[in-house]
C-alpha cells in the first residue's frame, strides 16, 4: 500500500475515533467518502492507472474505504446512544410525586355489610328481596303473631304514623309476609333493609339495618337452620366459628333460638332464629302441616362492628367522612 | 328479675356452683348470670345490744352506748346516729374489724371518751346505697353472732332476664321447677296449711268483669299487731330482689311475689266502704297512686273499688286511700288473676310500672291464687299475729292451661333430627305435662296451669328441644335443591351504579329517613311529607320526600369540622303520602361541594366545581342508557334558577341537576359552589341489551364549524339541528369551544363544532362533504340565526 494511502487511513481513523460531535462526524464522512472526497478522488485515480497497478490500488482503496465506513458508522452511533442517554437523563421525573386527579370514594360500611351478607346467601340459594318500610299493623305485627298486648306493640317501641294507621318498620319481616303471599315454597329468600324503633342512646339507634332471611318449604327444621347459619357466619367473618344455639322467644317463631358465637373469652349474641311459627304461615295461606320453614334476623350494624372493629354505633350514622373514608 | 341463690336452694339444690347453674339456665333459654350479693364482705362486725345509751359529756350530737357484743363485758362505745337508743340490736364493728371500702375500725378517743369500736348503718355494711341512722336487727338477733351469719350475706344474686314467654320463671317457685326439670331433681316447697278459719264476717266480693278479672280470691285478717316488724330474714330476702321493706303487710305481699309469682294487695279494713267490686272506671274517676302521682281513668281501665270509688288499678298500682298504715289493725288480703292485656295497656297509658305490671303482662298461674292467700295469710299470722276469715272466691281457678296433641313426627320434623319416641313423654313429664299415648306415635297432653305459655303443638315441641337440647341437634346440609336465579341484563343493579360513582370519587352515605321538617320546607316546599306521630326529636319529624335533607346536613356536619370539599350520595327511599296510605321511590342522589378537584400539583389554580363536572359524572353513571336521557332549563325551589335542569328519561321527568340556590346556601351556610342531584333509581337502572352496529374500514374526515349565535340558543338546539341537516354521513357532533367576549356583539355566543363524517362502503370525497357542510351552515342559520364566524 502506497504511504499516502496508509496516511491517510490512520489519520482518518484517529479523527473519526476523536470525534464528539454527531456534525463535526457527518462533515468528515464527506470529506472521506462524499461524492468529492478524499477516498472517493483516489478512487477516480484509477483509470489512469496500468491494469495490474489497477486492480491491487482499487482493492487498496476499497479496503480503506470500508474500514473508514465502518469505523463512521460506529461512530455515528456511539454519538447517537450518548446523545440519546443525555435527553433521556434530562427529562428524569420524580416518580415519587402523588398522580393527578380524583381520588375514589368509599361506600358506607353499613352498605359493604349488607352485601357481603347478601353475597354469602345469594351463594347458598337465597333471593335478595324488598319491600317498602312505611307498613301497616297487619304486615308488621298481626300476621307475624304479635298479639296486640305484646311489649313490642308499646308506642314507645314502634314509630307510628298518619294517625296511627301506619307505622315505620321495626324488622324487615314484612317483606317476608308480602313474599310468602305472593309466592309459593320452596321460599328461599333474605330482605336487607333500613327498620326503625324509638330508642336513641349510645347504643341504640331509631333507625337501623337489618338482614333477614326466610326458607320454607316441605321439610325444613332447626337442623337446617343450624347448618345454614354456621356456614354463614364462618364465611362472614373468615374463620371457623364456634356457635352456640339457645332456646329462645320471638312471636314468629317456634320453637326459637338466639345465636351466640365464640369471640375470644366472651359469647356473643349475634341473631335470633327459629322455625316459622304456624301461626305466621297460615295467616299468609301456606299450609303449616305440609310445609314448615325457618326465619332469622340479624343487625347489619352490630356486624359490621364486630367484623371492623367500631365500638360505636353513632359513628355509622354522624356520616364524618374521616370515618367512612377509611372504608375505601 | 334479681333473686337469692340461697333461696332457690331451699327449693331446689342441684349440685352445681352458682355459675353452673346460670350457665345451665342460659342454655336452656333462661337468660341469668350469678354474682356475688357481697363482694366486699365486712369481717369482725358482730350483732350488739345496747344496753344503754347516755348523752356525750362534750357532744350534744354523740351518744355514748353500752354495749353488749357478746364478748363477755359491756362495751363502751361513742355513736352519732339519732336511733341509738337502749335495747335495740345493731351491727357493732369492734376494734380490729373492716367495712367493706377497706375502712379499719380500731379503738378510738372522741371528744375525750374512749370508744372500743363504731356502730353502723346499713351503707356502712355495703347494704344499701343510703341509709339513715343505725341498722337494727330483730329482738331475738344473738349477740356476738357475726352479722355476715346473722344476714346471710354468703349469697349469690341470680340476675335474671326472661324472655315475655317465660312469666312463670318470675319467682322462686317458677325458677325451682324450671332448675328441678333440667337437673332432673325434685322440687321441695315449703309447706303451707291452711288457715285456721275463725268466724268473722267476710268482704263482699263483687267482680263485674269476669274477662278482665278470671279468678278473685280474698279474705279479711283481723287483731294484727301494729307493732310488728319485718323480721331481718324477709328483709334481706327482699332487698336482695331490690324491694324496700315498708309496712309488714306490704312486705309479705312482695315476698309472696318473689316467691310463689303472685302480685297481692292488702287493703286496710278499716278504710274499704262496702263491698269490693272489680269493674272498669267510669268517665272522670281519678286515683291517687302510691307513687304519688294522680292518674286520669279511662273507661278501659280496670279497678278495684268501694263504694268510694277507685282503691286500685288492677294489677298496676294500688292507691293511697285504702293502703295499710301503721295503725292498721284489721287488712283484706287480695290474690287476683287479671287479663294480661288490661294490665299491659293500663300500665302503658298511663305510664307505669311496677312488679306487679310485670308479671300480670307475662301472665301468672291462674290457678296460683289461692295457695298464694294462704302463704301470706301464713306469713301474717306468724309476723303480726292475728286472725284469719273465711276465704272469698270468685270465679274458678282452672285445672289444666291446655290440652294438645303431639305427634312424635312433628318433633322430628321441626326439630330436623330424629328424638326417641320414648323419650319425648320422659321430656315433657319433667316439666310436670302430663302425657296419655294416643294413637301410633302421638299423645294427648295436659299442661300444668303455670306453663299457659304452651298453647299448640309447636310450643311442645319447643320444650322437648329445650330439654333434649339444642346443641345435640345437628347441623343439617341442604335438603332442597338450589333454584338459580338471576336480574335480568336489562336491570342494572343499584350496587353496579354505586360502584361507579365510588369509582369517580363519590363518598356513600347513609342518612335518617326522617329529617327537619323546616330543612325539608325550604327544599321541597309545597311537597307534603309523611309526619311521625310520634318523633324523637323535632329535627327528626317528617319522612323525607329528598334525599337532599339527609345530604345538606352531612355536608355541613363536615364542613364544620374542616373538610373543604365533598362528593357524597346517599341511595334509599323518598317517602310520600298517597291516598289514604304511602308511596315510596328509590332515589339516588348526590351533593357535590369544594373544589373541582382536590388541591393537588401541577393542575390549574383551584376551580371551584360547576354543574357540568356534576353532569360528567351522571352521564358517566347512565352507561348505554345516556342518549335516552336529556337535560333542560326547569325551575326547583332548592336550586339556582339559572343553574338547574330538569332530567327527563325518554321525555318524562326522572330528576334534577343544579347548583343550590344562593339564598339557601347562606341561609344554611353551607359555601357557595354546591351542587346537588337526585333522580329516581328505577329510571337509571333501567338498561337496554346492548346491540352493536357495524364498524367502518374507510377513513373518516372532520369539518370545524365556528358559529356565532344568540346566547339563549342552546347546545342541544345546535346539535340538534346540526344533526338533522347533516344526514346520513354525518357520524358525530361535538362542541369543542365555547366562547362569549367582547369581540362579538352584545347577546351573542360562539360555539365550535367538531363535524366527522364517513360511510362504511367507501371513502368519501371533498364534494359530498361540502354539500353535507352547507346544509349544516344553512339550516342553522335559517332555523337558529347563526352565522359561520369570519
Amino acid at each position: 500500500m502506497s504511504n499516502d494511502l496508509e496516511e491517510l487511513s490512520s489519520k482518518a481513523a484517529t479523527e473519526i475515533e476523536g470525534a464528539t460531535d454527531p456534525r463535526v462526524l457527518e462533515q468528515m464522512r464527506v470529506d472521506l467518502l462524499g461524492k468529492k472526497g478524499r477516498v472517493t478522488e483516489l478512487l477516480k485515480q484509477l483509470g489512469g492507472m496500468a491494469p495490474d497497478q489497477r486492480k491491487a490500488f482499487g482493492e487498496q482503496v476499497n479496503r480503506v474505504k470500508e474500514t473508514l465506513s465502518a469505523a463512521l458508522e460506529r461512530k455515528a452511533q456511539q454519538l447517537g446512544d450518548a446523545e440519546l442517554a443525555r435527553k433521556l437523563a434530562s427529562e428524569t421525573i420524580d416518580v415519587t410525586l402523588p398522580g393527578r386527579g380524583e381520588d375514589v370514594g368509599a361506600l358506607h360500611p353499613v352498605t359493604r355489610t349488607i352485601r357481603r351478607i347478601e353475597r354469602i346467601f345469594n351463594s347458598m340459594g337465597f333471593e335478595s328481596v324488598q319491600g317498602p318500610e312505611i307498613e301497616d299493623d297487619w304486615h308488621n305485627f298481626q300476621a307475624l303473631n304479635i298479639p296486640e298486648s305484646h311489649p313490642a306493640r308499646a308506642m314507645q317501641d314502634t314509630f307510628y304514623a298518619l294517625d296511627g294507621s301506619r307505622l315505620l318498620r321495626t324488622h324487615t319481616s314484612p317483606v317476608q309476609i308480602r313474599t310468602m303471599k305472593q309466592r309459593k315454597p320452596p321460599i328461599r329468600i333474605i330482605c336487607p333493609g333500613r327498620v326503625y324503633r324509638v330508642d336513641f342512646d349510645r347504643t341504640h339507634s331509631p333507625m337501623f339495618h337489618q338482614v333477614e332471611g326466610l326458607y320454607v318449604a316441605e321439610n325444613v327444621g332447626l337442623a337446617d337452620l343450624k347448618h345454614d347459619l354456621m356456614r354463614f357466619l364462618s364465611l362472614f367473618f373468615e374463620r371457623d366459628a364456634e356457635v352456640l344455639f339457645r332456646p329462645s322467644y320471638f312471636p314468629f317463631v317456634e320453637p326459637g333460638a338466639d345465636v351466640h358465637m365464640r369471640w375470644g373469652d366472651r359469647w356473643l349474641e349475634l341473631l335470633g332464629c327459629g322455625v316459622v311459627h304456624p301461626n305466621v304461615l297460615s295467616a299468609v295461606g301456606i299450609d303449616p302441616e305440609r310445609y314448615t320453614g325457618y326465619a332469622f334476623g340479624m343487625g347489619v350494624e352490630r356486624l359490621a362492628m364486630l367484623r371492623y372493629g367500631v365500638d360505636d354505633l353513632r359513628l355509622f350514622f354522624n356520616n364524618d367522612l374521616r370515618f367512612l373514608e377509611q372504608f375505601r | 328479675m334479681k333473686i337469692s341463690e340461697n333461696w332457690l336452694r331451699e327449693w331446689v339444690n342441684p349440685p352445681v356452683s352458682a355459675t353452673a347453674l346460670a350457665e345451665k339456665l342460659n342454655l336452656a333459654g333462661l337468660e341469668c348470670e350469678a354474682e356475688p350479693l357481697t363482694p366486699d364482705m365486712p369481717s369482725g362486725v358482730v350483732v350488739g345490744r345496747i344496753l344503754k345509751a347516755e348523752p356525750h359529756p362534750q357532744a350534744d350530737r354523740l351518744r355514748v352506748c353500752d354495749v353488749d357484743a357478746g364478748t363477755g363485758e359491756i362495751l363502751k362505745i361513742v355513736c352519732g346516729a339519732a336511733n341509738a337508743r337502749a335495747g335495740i340490736l345493731v351491727p357493732a364493728a369492734l376494734p380490729g374489724s373492716r367495712l367493706p371500702g377497706g375502712k379499719e375500725i380500731g379503738a378510738a378517743v372522741l371528744r375525750g371518751v374512749e370508744s372500743a369500736g363504731m356502730l353502723c348503718s346499713a351503707s356502712e355494711l355495703g347494704l344499701a346505697e343510703k341509709s339513715e341512722g343505725l341498722l337494727e336487727f330483730d329482738s331475738d338477733a344473738r349477740p356476738g353472732t357475726p352479722v355476715e351469719k346473722h344476714l346471710g350475706l354468703n349469697d349469690n344474686l341470680l340476675n335474671l332476664e326472661l324472655t315475655p314467654n317465660r312469666g312463670d320463671c318470675l319467682s322462686i317457685a317458677g325458677l325451682a321447677r324450671e332448675v328441678a326439670a333440667l337437673y332432673s331433681l325434685p322440687a321441695k316447697p315449703p309447706t303451707i296449711r291452711p288457715a285456721v278459719v275463725s268466724a268473722l264476717p267476710s268482704k263482699e266480693v263483687i267482680v263485674e268483669d269476669a274477662i278482665g278479672c278470671p279468678h278473685y280470691v280474698g279474705r279479711v285478717v283481723t287483731k294484727l299487731n301494729p307493732k310488728a316488724r319485718t323480721p331481718d330474714w324477709m328483709r334481706e330476702r327482699l332487698r336482695r330482689s331490690g324491694i324496700r321493706a315498708i309496712h309488714p303487710v306490704v312486705d309479705i305481699t312482695n315476698y309472696v311475689l318473689l316467691e310463689l309469682g303472685q302480685p297481692m294487695h292488702g287493703f286496710d279494713c278499716a278504710r274499704l266502704a262496702g263491698p269490693v267490686r272489680v269493674r272498669r272506671a267510669r268517665a272522670g274517676e281519678k286515683l291517687a297512686l302510691l307513687n304519688e302521682q294522680t292518674i286520669e281513668l279511662v273507661p278501659a281501665d280496670l279497678l278495684i273499688t268501694d263504694d268510694n270509688g277507685p282503691l286500685v288499678l288492677a294489677g298496676v298500682m294500688g292507691g293511697t286511700a285504702s293502703g295499710v298504715s301503721e295503725s292498721t289493725t284489721q287488712i283484706f288480703l287480695e290474690a287476683a288473676c287479671f287479663d294480661p292485656v288490661s294490665v299491659a295497656t293500663s300500665g302503658r297509658r298511663h305510664k307505669l310500672l311496677s312488679d306487679s305490671r310485670y308479671r300480670f303482662e307475662r301472665g301468672v298461674d291462674p290457678a296460683l291464687q289461692r295457695r298464694a292467700l294462704e302463704r301470706a295469710t301464713q306469713l301474717v299470722e306468724q309476723i303480726c299475729g292475728g286472725e284469719a276469715g273465711p276465704i272469698v272466691e270468685v270465679g274458678r281457678a282452672p285445672q289444666y292451661a291446655a290440652t294438645i296433641r303431639l305427634r312424635h313426627s312433628r318433633v322430628e320434623r321441626l326439630l330436623g333430627c330424629p328424638v326417641p319416641v320414648r323419650e319425648v313423654p320422659v321430656l315433657l313429664g319433667r316439666l310436670g305435662i302430663e302425657t296419655q299415648a294416643e294413637d301410633a306415635g302421638a299423645w294427648r297432653t295436659r299442661v300444668p296451669t303455670h306453663r299457659y305459655d304452651l298453647r299448640i303443638e309447636a310450643d311442645l315441641v319447643e320444650e322437648v328441644g329445650r330439654l333434649y337440647g339444642y346443641e345435640r341437634i345437628p347441623a343439617r346440609a341442604y335438603a332442597a335443591s338450589l333454584v338459580p336465579f338471576s336480574t335480568p341484563e336489562t336491570q342494572r343493579p343499584l350496587d353496579v351504579l354505586k360502584d361507579s360513582l365510588v369509582a369517580r370519587g363519590y363518598q356513600e352515605v347513609v342518612t335518617y329517613s326522617f329529617v327537619d321538617p323546616k330543612l325539608q320546607a325550604q327544599l321541597d316546599p309545597g311537597v307534603p311529607s309523611v309526619a311521625l306521630d310520634n318523633p324523637i326529636a323535632e329535627t327528626m319529624a317528617v319522612m323525607r320526600t329528598t334525599l337532599w335533607s339527609g345530604l345538606l346536613p352531612v355536608w355541613l356536619y363536615n364542613r364544620q369540622r374542616q373538610q373543604k370539599r365533598a362528593r357524597l350520595f346517599e341511595c334509599g327511599a323518598a317517602y310520600f303520602p298517597d291516598g289514604a296510605g304511602t308511596r315510596e321511590t328509590q332515589k339516588l342522589a348526590g351533593l357535590v361541594a369544594g373544589s373541582a378537584l382536590a388541591e393537588q400539583w401541577g393542575s390549574k389554580p383551584e376551580r371551584a366545581v360547576d354543574f357540568y363536572d356534576v353532569k360528567a359524572d351522571l352521564v358517566a353513571l347512565l352507561g348505554s342508557s345516556a342518549a335516552q336521557f336529556s337535560f333542560e332549563r326547569g325551575e326547583h325551589a332548592a336550586l339556582h334558577p339559572g343553574r338547574s335542569a330538569r332530567i327527563l328519561r325518554d321525555g318524562q321527568p326522572v330528576g334534577w341537576l343544579g347548583a343550590l340556590h344562593p339564598r339557601l346556601a347562606q341561609a344554611l351556610d353551607v359555601g357557595d359552589a354546591l351542587l346537588l342531584f337526585e333522580v329516581d333509581a328505577e329510571a337509571v337502572c333501567a338498561a337496554q341489551l346492548p346491540k352493536p352496529g357495524p364498524v367502518s374500514e374507510f377513513p373518516s374526515s372532520r369539518r370545524d364549524l365556528a358559529l356565532v349565535l344568540k346566547e339563549e340558543i342552546t347546545a342541544q338546539q345546535l346539535v340538534t339541528v346540526t344533526r338533522a341537516a347533516g344526514g346520513p354521513l354525518l357520524k358525530s357532533v361535538h362542541i369543542f369551544d365555547m366562547y362569549h367576549g367582547s369581540s362579538l356583539p352584545e347577546g351573542f355566543k360562539s360555539m365550535a363544532l367538531g363535524l366527522i363524517f364517513q360511510d362504511y362502503s367507501r371513502t368519501l370525497n371533498i364534494e359530498e362533504i361540502d354539500a353535507a357542510v352547507g346544509e349544516v351552515t344553512a339550516s342553522v342559520s335559517a332555523q337558529l340565526g347563526a352565522s359561520v364566524r369570519g
